[in-house]
């Protein structure tokens, strides 16, 4: 492994986040994850589909949750170079929500740019 | 009687289970990830406004919160309850059945 960080390997990872914030833990150990894959300077894209779009949902506030806000971390993506999120229109729209609704600027793709996106990575994560 | 539904309408059926199987003039509390079925304009959304001619549907306001969302995100005549409110149901219903 650190022979392979020393030549400057560098994959294309992404990350797929399918469910809703909150109610399980997964949207925020994927974050978590994320910022792993990002430490080690890999080329580092998100995507949202189905229950995961709503993991971006703007004014999300915790407080009589008694949980982490953990949806101030998406905002804070940008200073450890992941840029790259893409969310499914498709799923986006069968929630009721638009890209108006989100709390960051990303790039809504339709279905079948989404699977492009998943054939051309080269390692996978799924949450 | 008293139903909650804690998931999220787009990943299980527990909500479309309940409202196909409760009687009339049931509550329904949407808690959770449930209160994603308590939104308009998606695909879950006509089913939930059909069963609102039988049954009273209630969602819980800090779980809303959580999520983003406010009553501007609703379907209409969705009642938003507090933790108060939540006790005061339970107590005014003999039986309570939660579909997990």
């Amino acid at each position: 492994m650190e022979e392979e960080l020393e030549s400057g390997v560098v994959k294309k990872f992404l990350y797929i986040n399918r469910r809703a914030p909150h109610g399980t833990v997964y949207a925020h150990e994927a974050l978590e994850v994320v910022l792993i894959g990002a430490a080690f300077e890999q080329d580092v894209s998100l995507a949202f589909i189905d229950d995961g779009v709503f993991q971006l949902k703007k004014d999300q506030d915790t407080s009589e949750i008694y949980t982490k806000n953990f949806s101030k971390i998406y905002k804070a993506l940008e200073m450890y170079d992941v840029e790259k999120l893409y969310v499914e229109k498709e799923s986006l729209e069968s929630r009721g929500l638009t890209e108006e609704d989100l709390s960051v600027d990303v790039k809504v793709i339709d279905s079948s740019e989404m699977k492009a996106l998943i054939t051309d990575s080269e390692v996978i994560f799924n949450f | 009687m008293l139903h909650t539904v804690n998931k999220s309408p787009f990943e299980k059926n527990s909500l479309e289970t309940c409202l196909r199987l409760i009687s009339e003039s049931s509550s329904v509390l949407l808690i959770e990830d449930g209160v994603y079925g308590a939104l308009k304009n998606t695909s879950v959304s006509d089913t939930v406004i059909n069963a609102q001619k039988t049954s009273k549907f209630y969602v819980l306001g800090p779980d809303l919160k959580a999520r983003g969302l406010d009553k501007s995100s609703l379907i209409s005549n969705i009642e938003i309850i507090d933790y108060k409110g939540f006790v005061d149901l339970t107590v005014k219903n003999e039986k309570i059945q939660n579909w997990l």
